[in-house]
């Protein structure tokens, strides 16, 4: 291609040395893959060295990878942790979204306003600003802050749960500090821990060290895949009658088996690590805390799918994750677990880590697979289904974190007995995302058919002694349950039995003091924020939803109330059916489901 | 069935649709098999010689066995296939996508089977609340991806914006764009193989650029026009007729059009010359000539200005 540079934008030595040191170690991949898929990592770098895009560092990067720098910028652009244009370098993104809007990140976002600016508008000169943050996955310990810190010194970090002080002194120091811990699993210390399985080595474990991984159980069921074969292990998954933990439940022996038959090659396996769903942090845990795990099961993955190659997608606002993952690929790649002959038997596997920059639909699989490719975060029309045409075109399997752990214990002890767990057609344990007024926060592990009481009884009950007045069930994109509802067995069929979804296993309480309104407000909001724009019902639909409901909520309706309903039903219906992907599928349900089943938006404002 | 262009005998798939079967060749999507059987199925983004990327969702259908409406665009036929047109699902879905790009765009170039369309499906744009004023100049190009924009208080959020004018060839007046992503796709692989326009930030925001939102002349833009044969909408339009719009002189009803060949090069596209009054105002070549696929370069689509320049002829060079 005869590109057209952009004239006149010349990086400055500092940005082009970040972005060729961050371009070096990856260039032996565009023989395989071509070029443009190293554009998100030349972004990161960019933006990590100034704290912004410079059109001089994009031009670099194009003339680097051959990308045109219209298209460049459309990719950067698309990213919320991405700035193309001058900003400090000093930043901090505070969630204000569901759970951290009920734990006091209103006043944290007032307060800095004070102090800093508006929003991302510091005064002329400041070394640093603030922006809002949809979830930032640290629902347990909310309200939570991501600081950005740009420069050669510079690094990311969250912090959580957060104070105004905090937030201020992460921009005044520029260092993380030191936090004893970054997780909360209460069962990992009460009489429950020894029947733990996906949860079982959290905080026993020393995550950047294999050997403890080893003396923790790990690699035994790789140990064990090699000597089942590919064909064996596949039986065993299909066996287990184990499905996605992401959200969409598919089965995943299933989705294996036609990897493994595709007679393309070459073939690719896929880890989902882009947990962005409000109120879901389960596999931030599992890959801060037990990254082996991930990297062990993403091993077996792809030798039972004929897969050399695997990459595993961490959401841009999980650095400590990223962080503890590559440096347990490294490792697992220097002790021969990862590489051209894993652990002698002639198995060629190897992981590429990757990191989003601020997308909630990148988790969407087409989406994530042209996040890597180097494209913008939009999807694909399925079909082809990914088995099929996937990531670089090819075959590919794709999983969710959890899953793929669920898969370590289905190697080892066969697929029949882990399919004994639980309940139904839902086998195995299953993690709980608790959160909201509840009295312990945390991360909760229970075999499929507890009840939404169990869990939240196990979580302590509602705390400060007040009533429960609803449940999130499944995430944003998931249902609102109300109290006489939450015996409802927490398995796909009993959820489905009363018209909600486990989704990701959200499980967000809400007290009765909490204005709901401004949760289902937010929701609205999150689904406009996150809407990649490309088909039309989602674009502009979820523009449409947000004004419907702040007409509503101020009392003033177009109309009447019957008629903005039958407005708010159309809305739905038609990015239900007609938007090409989940999120514009699901951007109406919470909504829905909070106005017929909770009554809100039907009159003066319920306080 | 002979494939004309392989010469290979095609398998034909026999599908059901409205109740009536139909075979079409393996291949075709359900639109031409719809089209096939002359079912009236409305299309935006779609244009045959360009890919289909099915984002406008209003040649949506109903397909048994899916959850969801397809997009008939681009959805292959298999054979057995049972679809409906005219269900309920299908009447709402695309009602519903030109009630939304109604209510926060300007429709008021689109062709008029775009409105016979819109009150065929009776979408009443209306229904959102009168739609906001325009953005200031460039504050569009700037919105930050995930950046919360607050919605005016029982207004209908909009796309309006002053109109883009920054050469003397075409304008860009993206009030009126409805993101079809057909000009990205002929500057880009389609055609032109120019990329100087991407879709850029996202969601509302969501808008077609150059990089850095930089005016035309800085960027890899090299006037082709092609962008402007694509564009449904009238928000991509040669400046000719912007300026005669803009002064109320386009008259449509007063042109005819002349075909003739390019007289610049040896490839010979077909040029068909938008007269009125007995002046050029505008160039194009028809979509399904086998030289151009309507496609052109800066001098078949601009370069006939001389034809009416009646002035004495000068040296560009003399001093």
């Amino acid at each position: 291609m005869d590109l057209r540079w952009i004239p006149g934008a010349t990086p400055t030595s500092a940005e082009s040395a970040a972005i060729d040191q961050a371009l070096t170690p990856l260039a032996a991949d565009s023989v395989e893959l071509g070029p443009r898929q190293l554009l998100l990592p030349a972004l990161h770098a960019a933006q990590s060295r100034i704290g912004w895009i410079s059109p001089g560092a994009l031009n670099h990067i194009c003339q680097r990878l051959d990308v045109p720098p219209a298209e460049a910028f459309g990719v950067a652009s698309f990213y919320a942790m991405f700035s193309l244009e001058r900003r400090p370098q000093a930043v901090v993104h505070v969630c204000d979204d569901i759970a951290c809007r009920t734990s006091g990140a209103l006043h944290i976002c007032s307060e800095l306003e004070k102090k800093l600016g508006p929003e991302g508008k510091p005064p002329a000169g400041a070394g640093a600003t603030w922006l809002r943050s949809p979830c930032l996955g640290k629902c347990e310990r909310a309200p939570a802050v991501l600081f950005q810190i740009a420069g050669a010194a510079g690094g990311e970090w969250s912090q959580s749960p957060a104070t105004v002080t905090q937030a201020l002194e992460g921009l005044e120091h520029r260092t993380p500090p030191t936090q004893a811990s970054t997780w909360l699993v209460p069962q990992a210390q009460g009489p429950e821990r020894h029947r733990l399985r996906l949860l079982r080595r959290i905080g026993k474990v020393d995550p950047e060290n294999l050997d403890d991984y080893r003396a923790h159980g790990g690699y035994a069921a790789l140990r064990r895949a090699l000597e089942l074969g590919p064909d064996g292990v596949l039986r065993e998954v299909v066996d287990s009658k184990l499905v996605g933990r992401g959200g969409a439940a598919f089965p995943t022996g299933r989705k294996w088996e036609a990897v493994a038959r595709a007679a393309v090659r070459p073939h690719y396996f896929v880890c989902n690590a882009d947990e962005s769903e409000p109120g879901t942090f389960k596999d931030r845990v599992l890959m801060e805390e037990d990254p082996f795990a991930i990297i062990e099961a993403m091993t077996i993955a792809s030798y039972a799918t004929g897969s050399e190659r695997g990459f595993i997608y961490v959401r841009g606002e999980y650095p400590l994750a990223f962080a503890r993952l590559r440096r347990a690929i490294e490792q697992a790649r220097t002790r021969g677990f990862l590489g051209s002959n894993v652990l002698g038997h002639g198995l060629r596997f190897d992981l590429d880590l990757r990191r989003g920059a601020g997308a909630y639909i990148c988790g969407e699989e087409t989406v994530l697979f042209n996040s890597i490719e180097g494209l913008r975060g939009e999807p694909r029309n399925k079909p082809p289904f990914p088995t099929q045409v996937g990531l670089f075109g090819k075959p590919t399997g794709v999983n969710n974190v959890e899953t793929l752990v669920n898969v370590l214990d289905i190697v080892l002890e066969g697929g029949p007995a882990f399919a004994a767990i639980g309940s139904g057609q839902s086998t195995g344990p299953k993690l709980f995302c608790v959160s909201g007024s509840v009295t312990r926060p945390g991360l909760y592990e229970t075999p499929f058919g507890v009840t939404l009481r169990h869990i939240l009884e196990l979580a302590g009950g509602i705390h400060g002694g007040r009533k429960l007045q609803a449940v999130l069930l499944g995430g944003a994109a998931g249902v609102f349950v109300t109290p006489d509802e939450i015996d409802v067995p927490l398995t796909f069929e009993g959820t489905r039995a009363i018209g909600a979804t486990l989704g990701s296993g959200v499980v967000m309480a809400f007290d009765d003091s909490i204005d709901l309104h401004d949760i289902v407000l937010r929701i609205a909001a999150f689904f406009r924020n996150e809407s990649c724009g490309q088909c039309v019902p989602c674009r502009v639909g979820t523009v449409r939803q947000e004004e419907l409901l702040l007409r509503l909520a101020a009392g003033k309706p177009l109309g009447s109330r019957e008629t903005e309903s039958v407005l708010l039903g159309d809305i739905s219906q038609v990015m239900r059916d007609a938007s090409i992907c989940g999120l514009g599928h699901t951007a109406s349900s919470a909504i829905e489901s909070a106005i017929k089943k909770l009554n809100l938006f039907q009159g003066a404002k319920k306080r | 069935m002979i494939d004309p262009a392989t010469g290979r005998n095609q398998r034909m798939i026999e599908l059901t649709i409205d109740g009536r079967t139909v075979s079409v060749p393996e291949g075709s999507t359900i639109l031409d098999a719809c089209r096939t059987l002359e079912i009236d199925t409305p299309t935006l983004c779609y244009l045959e010689n360009l890919t289909p990327v099915n984002v406008c969702r209003v040649c949506v259908v109903e397909l048994e066995g899916s959850r969801v409406l397809v997009p008939s665009c681009s959805r292959k036929v298999e054979p057995k296939m049972v679809v409906r047109t005219d269900s309920e699902r299908v009447r709402l879905s695309r009602k519903m996508v030109y009630e939304f790009l109604g209510s926060s765009t300007d429709l008021s170039f689109a062709p008029g089977e775009v409105h016979r369309q819109m009150e065929s499906y009776e979408a009443k744009p209306d229904r959102f609340g009168a739609r906001t004023l325009p953005a200031k100049s460039g504050e569009r190009d700037h919105a930050h991806a995930g950046h919360h924009q607050p919605a005016v208080a029982g207004h209908a959020q909009t796309v309006f914006q002053p109109v883009k004018v920054d050469n003397d060839l075409y304008v860009r007046d993206y009030s009126r764009c409805i993101l079809c992503y057909k000009c990205v796709e002929a500057c880009g692989e389609d055609a032109q193989n120019t990329f100087a326009i991407s879709v850029a930030g996202r969601g509302f925001d969501a808008r077609i650029s150059t990089e850095y939102a930089t005016p035309l002349p800085d960027s890899a833009c090299v006037y082709c026009g092609n962008c402007i044969a694509v564009c449904p909408t009238g928000a991509l339009m040669a400046k000719s007729e912007h300026d005669l719009r803009e002064r109320g002189q386009w008259e449509p009803a007063k042109q005819s059009v002349t075909s003739t060949i390019c007289p610049y090069c040896g490839v010979g596209c077909t040029l068909e010359l938008h007269v009125q009054d007995n002046r050029i105002v505008k160039a194009t070549s028809p979509l399904d000539h086998s030289v151009t696929s309507g496609h052109l370069c800066i001098k078949g689509r601009f370069g006939w200005e001389f034809v009416q320049n009646l002035g004495p002829l000068t040296s560009r060079d003399a001093p």
